[in-house]
């Protein structure tokens, strides 16, 4: 099913490259495993919220009182009850949040800008009870103006959002208010010059829809204070430390008065990393007394969490009529949602970051309209513009008569390639990708049949490095605790086992990981970013290393030779008339020396570059519309793969999000700007039957920045797949489709006009 | 949602007393896959609800071979699907209840609540109609008859009154050399409501070539599921032909007047409508020649 | 009015408490602390909280726990045997056919319900049965192989 293919020099690894069970498995493969809402404490009551109804409005009052009056109503939050906060920016690792706006969307001041953005919140003995109460809270709105669509909420005539948003700009700051919050701009070299020499030029535009992450936990928290005032919340989150970081902001805390533990998480993906119902918990549960739990529901996850931008994104490219890339222009623009700061950067970066093209320019805005706040899903920003820019390539190869992985080839980034952003690539692996699919069964299978068609596009993403710390325990009986602080939403704590067995050369299942909340490790940024197996990886490996020099240390004490005279190998520590494996080493100091703790803080270097490449056949009902994905590959460049059945997991996992986002995810949103499909009814996620296995390439050319070679995984493999299936679509149907998702109505309405144009 | 009370009677009596008592504020459940999902989101309401699947009457399921197959009103999708006889001679009903929901969903969904939900997309109703079921209903007025086509009203709505609830359902024995299809379009493979749906019935002569009696009953397209009478009429004594399908195909759209919305638009689920009355027909008259529904 | 339920719940008797208005999912989790069975979305659409119910799998979300009255139901807790992993438990395990997790305990309970009814499942038998079940993070590759992989092991422990 899958086909490692190695690509540079292959290193033996004891524990590296093997498939142990995961260390968290048995708890849950049998429902054991405590997620935050399986959560009991003692004296628990329970919270929920009141939204609004309208997409943008102003708020004229809010009167809690029929709730409050209530038997079983324990205590009512309002924006109130939130400190004012300055409009202040920060850093939250992998991005920046501003308090100000982050406190609005949890709570609405003055103004609801989407609908079900949250207006109050109650505390009641059961969470019936909190829902019926919630209703009875009167707000009096005075409902504004709506726009929902990118390029509506750009024009001069919109309905704006916030009175003082002035476009953040390198040219000159415009005189007025407007929704454009950022105008981002990258250039390279002269793209008249670069146009001027092209052969063929293509220009196109594209448009994407609101997407969701759709994990399948909504956004759960408990709260609690201790009598000597410390906040401690239990939570779903990616970033305990980033939670703690927001909830001490929002609440105007000390960051050591609040206590994060991550439960085990049911899926993230980008969305659980800002904060929503925590501080509305926290407060709830001071002004009552008592812990509070509060559940999000389904639609309100759907409306009132972080899903991705929608997009309108334009792309120029021009080439030599040999398939030479010499100019790119593209001009793109993202929803940010009711606040400013979506992934327009990001986005930017990503859109010609597989190519190698001299002149370029990128123009990026980030627009705030009607919409609750959009979040990182995934490689975010990156899955946008491939779609673009991969189905203009898909173009170009075709206008050329050019084999669309050939085209590829001949211009992909490599070690020394600089992107349009500035960075230079290091040792990277698309060209090892391009070639894997290339030389692949699926490539070489011919594809027969009517109304079918096959596929290619690449895509990228940078990988985060950032901050992570460790601490690793020697235990009596010679087996390690690996204390860490990543929460584990695929399977990190078993490869972060594994790299720690593997340099102190012992078994995996020799290594007990845990994660841990923010007061019993050091700070660890967000698991997000493709990071965790990479950076905190990184972090674990230093914590082996200071492990086995103090295990040195205290061998010479019991060998009474000096350090320097004893050898480690492969986990046996000699000296010339005595060996002793790590167990047996371990369990004989423990019993008299000083314990032996060892310690890993990094501040990883960034960007461990991925890319990947996928492959996909359908076959397209031509009376419905309905497409039928009939083989899908995809590759990637894993650096290494400490685990490879997790990092097949990852390729799988995110090539059917991709799918998912091609073929029929989307917020429908009504004229009043409503969203109308907030359920896993008619937001359609594919199931099980929709698909057919997805195999997967593994190629690894060794990250420099790591001991073992690794590179971050998670998130490029959702990128490919929207642009590989629109290639498709065209080689089954003959016609380009430049709107996601090309759901069965829009393919079949394109066909039939194409039949009446014919 | 607001508070109720639950009864579960073992007796019909029982259960029409207790329904009339309370009036338009009590709810029958059967497998409460749409009802409980109607409380909880406050479309519905109910100071009462009334679970029948204790009622001997209500979850019957008798089927003798040339008999009249007897569903009580709680019989479940997946039992119709189980029974390997039901299956084959009610290919319709059997295509409708193996894709409403999932295994989950079939286990506990029952063909009479599909009935009395009354939903314009429900899956189950047009098989039904073309099989000229009855509806037999018992109430404080004592009992009456009514066939499924006059069953639904309008969207969600149906001709049952305070205190009545559906107690059987009873598909006629079909005659000879007859054949049945249901297929609705959705955008994935399963868990979808249907955007458009067809149930087409034929009964062929005894070669096999030609069309004697046919019925196409329309889901989803309209306020209440449409026999698309003009279609059904022309089928009478043409040919088994793909050409001839797709023709009743067209005339079929005419009987159709679906809605936008964001399932699909009017113009497309119109189109649905033809693509899947040919295809329904080409497999119920596949069926009557590959013998799958038995001389009856 | 608070009613009293007796039923049967993984072999053994128990008796609770519900308001009517209650699902059996909330009952199983907030009352009988069988927390096993998952909330994902409590409207029928993503069986997180899949259990069995007098032999058949069902959505708890939509089964009020008054229902359960003289039932017999069965929750993830119940399928390992005293510290014996199922065969499909196992699999999961050995063939990572889990990320987060969280879809985890309604897939075992469906694909348990699966192969007992249909031992040697195709895999399009097996992607039907599951279709009920969403998983956002594997795109159900490793699980349907998981579920070949327990029927094989049962097929061999039978033979």
């Amino acid at each position: 099913m899958s086909t490692d293919t190695t690509t540079e020099t292959p290193k033996e690894y004891k524990v590296i490259g093997t498939r142990p069970i995961r260390h968290d498995g048995a708890d849950k493969v049998t429902g054991k495993a405590v997620y935050t809402s399986d959560l009991h404490v003692p004296n628990m009551a329970f919270g929920a919220f009141i939204r609004s109804p309208h997409a943008h409005a102003r708020i004229i009052s809010v009167d809690t009182s029929d709730a409050e009056n209530m038997p079983g109503v324990l205590a009512t939050c309002t924006s109130a009850d939130l400190p004012s906060l300055w409009d202040k920016g920060d850093n939250l690792g992998e991005g920046y949040v501003n308090y100000a706006h982050l406190s609005g969307n949890i709570l609405a001041r003055g103004k609801a800008l989407y609908k079900g953005h949250a207006i109050a919140a109650v505390a009641a003995t059961s969470t019936h009870l909190a829902e019926e109460a919630a209703k009875r809270i009167k707000v009096e709105y005075e409902p504004l103006l709506a726009t929902t669509w990118v390029v509506d909420a750009m024009q001069k005539n919109a309905p704006l959002l916030h009175d003082k948003l002035i476009t953040h700009t390198l040219d000159d700051e415009p005189a007025k208010p407007s929704n454009i919050a950022e105008h981002v701009r990258f250039e390279k070299g002269n793209i008249e010059e670069g146009f001027a020499a092209a052969d063929v030029v293509i220009e196109r535009e594209f448009k994407t829809s609101t997407i969701h992450q759709g994990y399948i936990e909504s956004h759960v928290s408990v709260a609690l204070w201790n009598e000597d005032g410390r906040l401690k919340i239990w939570t779903a989150t990616q970033g305990s430390f980033a939670t703690r970081q927001q909830v001490a902001a929002v609440l105007e805390m000390p960051v050591s008065q609040v206590t994060v533990t991550p439960c085990e998480i049911g899926g993230g993906f980008g969305g659980k990393i800002s904060i929503y119902e925590q501080p509305v918990a926290a407060i709830l549960s001071r002004k009552c007394g008592r812990p509070i739990k509060i559940a999000m529901r389904r639609d309100e996850v759907f409306e009132a969490t972080g899903p991705t931008p929608g997009s309108f994104i334009r792309v120029k490219l021009g080439a030599t009529k040999d398939g030479k890339l010499n100019a790119a222009e593209a001009w793109v623009a993202f929803d940010a949602g009711a606040y400013p700061g979506g992934f327009i950067a990001p986005g930017c970066m990503c859109a010609l970051s597989c190519y190698d093209i001299p002149h370029a320019t990128v123009d990026g805005f980030d627009v705030v309209l009607n919409k609750p706040k959009t979040q990182a899903y995934r490689a975010p920003g990156s899955t946008h513009v491939a779609f673009a820019v991969e189905s203009v390539i898909d173009e170009l190869a075709t206008e050329l008569k050019i084999d669309p992985i050939d085209f590829r080839l001949n211009n992909a980034a490599k070690e020394g390639t600089r992107r349009v952003d500035g960075p230079v690539y290091p040792r990277v692996g698309l060209v090892e990708c391009l070639q894997a699919i290339q030389n692949s069964d699926h490539w070489k299978s011919p594809l027969t049949g009517p109304n079918r068609g096959r596929g290619v596009a690449c895509g990228f993403w940078f990988n985060a490095g950032l901050k992570s710390s460790v601490a690793a325990n020697v235990n009596a009986d010679g087996t390690v605790t690996l204390i860490e602080g990543s929460t584990d939403i695929g399977g990190t704590r078993t490869s972060l086992a594994m790299q720690l067995a593997e340099t102190l050369g012992i078994n995996a299942e020799d290594v007990i990981p845990q994660v841990v909340d923010t007061d019993s490790v050091g700070f660890t940024d967000v698991t997000g970013g493709s990071r965790v197996t990479f950076a905190t990886g990184l972090a674990t490996y230093e914590a082996g290393l200071d492990i086995q020099r103090q295990l040195v240390k205290q061998a010479a004490k019991l060998w009474e030779c000096d350090s320097e005279d004893i050898t480690v190998t492969d986990g046996t520590y000699q000296t010339k008339d005595k060996s002793l494996s790590f167990k047996e080493l371990a369990v004989q100091v423990s019993a008299s020396n000083e314990p032996i703790v060892g310690r890993g803080a990094v501040d990883a270097p960034n960007a461990s570059n991925a890319f990947g490449a996928h492959i996909v056949d359908l076959e397209v009902d031509p009376d419905t519309g309905k497409v039928t994905i009939l083989r899908y590959t995809a590759c990637q460049d894993a650096g290494k793969a400490i685990h490879p059945s997790y990092v097949e997991g990852q390729m799988q996992g995110g090539a059917v999000q991709g799918i998912g986002w091609a073929l029929n995810e989307e917020y429908f949103y009504d004229d009043h700007g409503h969203m109308r499909n907030a359920s896993f009814l008619d937001y359609r996620m594919p199931t099980c039957y929709d698909l057919p296995m997805i195999d997967t390439i593994i190629v690894e050319v060794a990250n420099p920045d790591h001991p073992y070679g690794v590179r971050g995984v998670g998130e490029v493999p959702i990128v490919p797949p929207p642009p590989a299936i629109a290639s498709a679509m065209h080689q089954a149907t003959g016609i380009r489709f430049y709107e996601l998702p090309m759901s069965p109505p829009k393919v079949w309405k394109a066909m039939m006009t194409k039949n009446t144009e014919d | 949602m607001i508070d109720f009370e639950y009864t579960a009677p073992t007796h019909l009596d029982a259960a029409i007393k207790q329904l009339a008592a309370t009036g338009e504020k009590a709810q029958v459940l059967a497998g409460g896959t749409d009802i409980i999902v109607q409380l909880q989101e406050g479309h519905r309401s109910a100071e009462l609800v009334v679970d029948i699947k204790k009622i001997p009457e209500l979850t019957q399921f008798e089927y003798c071979d040339g008999e009249e197959l007897k569903l009580g009103a709680g019989v479940t999708c997946q039992q119709i699907y189980d029974d390997p006889k039901v299956a084959a001679a009610f290919p319709a009903l059997t295509d409708a209840v193996r894709i409403i929901g999932g295994w989950q969903i079939q286990s506990r969904a029952s063909v009479g609540g599909n009935l009395c939900n009354s939903s314009p997309a429900a899956d189950s109703i047009a098989p039904l109609i073309a099989y000229n079921a009855l509806a037999h209903i018992a109430g404080p007025n004592g009992r009456r008859t009514v066939p499924v086509d006059q069953f639904c009203t309008a969207p969600g709505r149906n001709i049952l009154e305070d205190g009545e609830l559906l107690v059987t359902l009873t598909l006629p024995r079909q005659g000879p050399f007859n054949g049945s299809a249901y297929q609705r379009f959705i955008p994935r493979n399963e868990m979808d409501i249907a955007v458009a749906g067809a149930g087409s019935w034929v009964r062929l002569d005894e070669s096999g070539n030609h069309i004697k009696d046919a019925k196409i009953v329309l889901s989803a397209v309209a306020p209440i599921p449409v026999i698309a009478e003009e279609a059904s009429q022309w089928l009478i004594g043409k040919a088994v032909s793909e050409a001839n399908f797709a023709e009743a195909g067209e005339l079929a759209r005419r009987a159709a007047s679906p809605i936008d919305d964001m399932r699909g638009t009017a113009e497309y689920r119109t189109h649905l409508v033809g693509v899947l009355t040919r295809r329904t027909l080409a497999k119920a008259c596949e069926r009557v020649q590959q013998g799958s529904s038995k001389v009856l | 009015m608070k009613t009293h339920v007796t039923t049967t719940i993984n072999g053994e008797s128990v008796e609770f408490l519900c308001q009517p208005r209650q699902s059996l999912l909330e009952v199983l989790r907030d009352e009988l602390s069988l927390t096993g069975c998952k909330e994902g979305c409590n409207n029928g659409n993503c069986g997180a909280c899949t259990v069995m119910l007098n032999g058949s799998p069902v959505d708890s979300c939509l089964v009020l726990a008054v229902e359960a009255e003289e039932a017999t139901i069965e929750t993830i807790e119940g399928v390992a045997d005293k510290g014996h992993l199922h065969p499909l438990q196992q699999c999961f395990l050995e063939g990572a056919a889990l990320q987060c997790g969280i879809c985890t305990p309604g897939f075992i309970m469906a694909a348990k319900a699966l192969l007992e009814k249909n031992p040697q499942p195709t895999e399009e038998e097996i992607r039907f049965g599951l279709a009920g079940n969403l998983c956002r993070c594997t795109g159900y590759d490793k699980i349907v192989r998981a579920v070949q992989a327990a029927a094989e092991l049962q097929k061999e422990s039978v033979s």
